[in-house]
């Protein structure tokens, strides 16, 4: 790359990874990498020829690493490909994507896998981290190769929108994700029990009509696979869990086994009042819960329990959405909006911004064992540049996203991505 | 409670989605246009031109044999233009979605669509994309406003007053609409509502309705002055909620043994059709001294007259 140095100075540099929160500076090298980071890059230690950015005001973090991302490549290009992904992506200073395996056809082998990084290589501007399923088809049965998958790249095994029902199955992958050191990302719902179900069980699912979900649906596995893990912890991860009763269970078990836990930010910003007279763009899964289970999942951030926070970006197209409630598709795009509505746990005073930070870079990034989400002195220079109080509202029309299915239509945000660069580039400037 | 006939009272709703959108004083409106139509439904000429000139269009996703002739009949003795649409024969057949529907029936300007669909909120949805009334016919199992107003007009024609009484709600509850409309009209009227129904057929949180909830069927109807019984929603059913209909039978369908714990002069009621032997006993079912049900189809006509009727203006 021909690129020249590149210097940021005065900015409010948060990279949790190594524990730096202070007024700095950045400097890329030609090569794209981080060559100096913190407040030891100054006005005074630059050369005075090179021109710099004078960021003040400005914060800069490291890239975002968005663990749970509906990539529709290959078989839902036309609700959202690697290009359109990417542009979305950037718009929202996410720079990294872990894309969810459930495709047509589905991630599930070797040559798969080839195909979707030839893909990804050609058209992605971010990195893409592809996941395989557990099963073969997700159909929950029979086990795939996990040693050969990730000697390929896989970063996570999952059955994305499905949960291993069976325990005896359960019991297996996880001593074989043992053997081969895989990460086991559980997507936490007994079926049986979610069986119709489209909104968390309670009032407002007896109001409308529509079955509920209960939440112990989502504790009994979570529940389940964390006792199995007691005969052999392999590494395991809870992809997003949604209710006061989690917590709860994974306060108790935190000190037992080793595991992680993820939260999607529509969990942490809304709640099922939300869904008024049948708004089909909050059927989620899972579902939004009460204030109370809301509530209980800020707090489980505060205390530790909760380590990532995912866009859980599932774009829909408009035919999958303008249907009644039972008939339409389920998830909400969020790439773009993430961290700004992230960031509003920060404005308003319940979570710490460098924990908000924390969450969504150096966390997902030491559960993948990938070297991403940090500013270390050598690494790809993956980062954003952050108006933190900049005020936007969300239009849909807006979006770079495909499919423009945002829980969040019409919300004022405060805080917006102002450039994103991948490998020193800067790929979006907001304007 | 009299029913007050003050003409000056406008609905302030331009679709009739649900009791639970309504005030009041438009439940005792509707109510009191109803009452004015049931003496004209006796009569010998029972054609007005109130509606004439009016398009009416009868969209049932699901089949009904009451609602539907109901509603038709309504229509007509108004004097209004009623289609009748046959979703089977429809374009809804080859997959057209309920938006595109709506919006082709839209552009042959009724003045009215009556709607009845399984999924909840079908109605909420086809009233955003049209410019007419729409009357929810029944909508999954969230609400049937039209069946619960006919059976406040039944109860009111033999009771005089709503307010003060003890109505028993019994059986599939968790999939009937016909009970969540009841039960917000019947409270907001100031009765006293209990809920019997067995747990596996109760929906999560509906003591937060304001109503009292029994799994004993002979501890709910305990001194109630009308015990409405709920059609088994046997299609609706996908997986175990009962062991047999025979034990349904013995610990929830109405038996006289059991209609003894209400008050002597307790009516019984059903909002059709009746699964006779399963939710209730055969000769009380048409017992003219215990049993309304054939007045509360009588009144639903009067009812959707005088909804359509205000709403259509």
């Amino acid at each position: 790359m021909t690129n020249k140095k590149k210097y940021f100075l005065n900015a409010q540099i948060i990279d949790p990874c190594n524990s730096i929160n202070e007024i700095g500076g950045l400097i890329i090298s030609e090569e794209g990498k981080i060559e100096a980071s913190g407040k030891r890059v100054n006005k005074n230690n630059i050369p005075s020829r090179e021109a710099f950015v004078d960021l003040s005001g400005k914060h800069i973090i490291p890239g975002i690493v968005d663990m749970r991302v509906f990539g529709g490549e290959p078989g839902y290009e036309y609700k959202e490909n690697y290009r359109s992904l990417s542009e979305a992506a950037l718009s929202g200073g996410v720079t990294s994507v872990v894309t969810m395996p459930n495709t047509k056809p589905v991630i599930d082998s070797v040559s798969i896998v080839d195909f979707i990084q030839r893909r990804s290589r050609d058209k992605s501007k971010i990195n893409i981290f592809p996941t395989a399923t557990l099963t073969k088809n997700a159909e929950g049965t029979n086990m795939c190769e996990f040693g050969l998958l990730k000697n390929k790249g896989i970063v996570g095994f999952t059955d994305g929108i499905k949960s291993i029902q069976s325990s005896r199955v359960m019991s297996r992958i996880i001593k074989s994700a043992y053997d081969f050191d895989c990460l086991v990302m559980q997507h936490a719902e007994d079926h049986e029990l979610s069986k119709n179900g489209m909104l968390n069980d309670g009032i407002i699912s007896t109001k409308l009509g529509i079955p509920g979900i209960t939440d112990l649906a989502e504790k009994i596995i979570i529940e389940r696979d964390l006792t199995l893990l007691e005969d052999i912890n392999c590494r395991y991860h809870i992809s997003q869990i949604s209710s006061k009763k989690s917590i709860d269970l994974i306060d108790y078990k935190k000190n037992i086994v080793n595991f992680t836990t993820g939260v999607s930010i529509n969990n942490l910003a809304l709640n099922e009042n939300d869904i008024g007279e049948f708004r089909t763009f909050l059927k989620l899964s899972p579902p939004l819960r009460t204030e109370d289970d809301r509530l209980s999942l800020i707090n489980g951030i505060n205390k530790n329990l909760i380590d990532v926070i995912v866009s859980d970006h599932k774009p829909e197209d408009e035919e999958s959405k303008r249907l009644t409630f039972s008939q339409a598709a389920t998830g909400a795009s969020g790439i773009e909006t993430f961290l700004s509505l992230a960031l509003e746990q920060f404005h308003n005073g319940s979570i710490k911004l460098e924990k908000i930070i924390e969450l969504i870079t150096h966390n997902p990034a030491k559960i993948l064992n990938i070297n991403k989400g940090n500013l270390s002195i050598g690494t790809d220079a993956d980062f954003c540049i952050l108006d933190i109080n900049k005020p936007w509202v969300v239009k849909k029309e807006k979006l770079l996203t495909k499919s423009k299915n945002t829980s969040i239509e019409d919300r004022k945000l405060q805080g917006k991505v102002l450039n994103t660069f991948v490998k020193g580039q800067e790929l979006f400037k907001f304007k | 409670m009299a029913i007050n006939s003050n003409k000056a009272i406008k609905i302030n709703q331009k679709h009739l989605l649900g009791i639970q959108d309504l005030k009041i004083s438009e439940i005792k409106y509707i109510l009191s246009e109803a009452q004015q139509f049931i003496e004209l439904n006796r009569s010998k000429n029972k054609k007005l031109n109130i509606l004439k000139g009016k398009t009416q269009i009868n969209l049932f996703f699901e089949p009904s044999t009451r609602t539907q002739s109901s509603f038709e009949l309504a229509g007509k003795r108004l004097g209004a233009d009623v289609m009748s649409m046959n979703i089977t024969n429809s374009a809804i057949k080859k997959g057209e979605t309920l938006i595109d529907t709506a919006m082709t029936l839209n552009a042959m300007h009724p003045d009215i669509i009556v709607i009845r669909h399984q999924d909840s909120g079908a109605c909420n949805l086809l009233s955003q994309k049209v410019n007419c009334a729409v009357l929810n016919a029944g909508d999954g199992r969230r609400e049937h406003p039209t069946q619960a107003l006919l059976d406040a007009l039944t109860i009111m024609n033999r009771k005089k007053n709503i307010e003060g009484l003890k109505i028993a709600i019994c059986g599939d509850i968790l999939h009937s609409r016909v009970a969540r409309s009841n039960i917000y009209l019947l409270t907001m009227l100031g009765a006293e509502v209990n809920i019997i129904g067995p747990s596996n057929l109760l929906p999560k949180d509906l003591e937060k309705f304001g109503v009292n909830i029994f799994t004993d069927m002979t501890k709910g109807v305990k001194d109630c002055d009308i015990v409405m019984m709920l059609r088994l929603q046997n299609e609706r059913m996908t997986s175990s909620y009962l062991s047999s209909n025979r034990e349904y039978y013995e610990y929830y369908g109405l038996t006289p043994d059991k209609l003894k714990y209400a008050k002597s002069d307790a009516l019984v009621m059903h909002p059709g059709p009746m699964n006779r032997g399963i939710e209730i006993d055969t000769m009380l079912a048409d017992d003219i001294n215990k049993s309304v049900i054939k007045e509360q189809v009588e009144l639903g006509v009067a009812v959707r007259m005088a909804c359509l009727k205000i709403f259509c203006n």
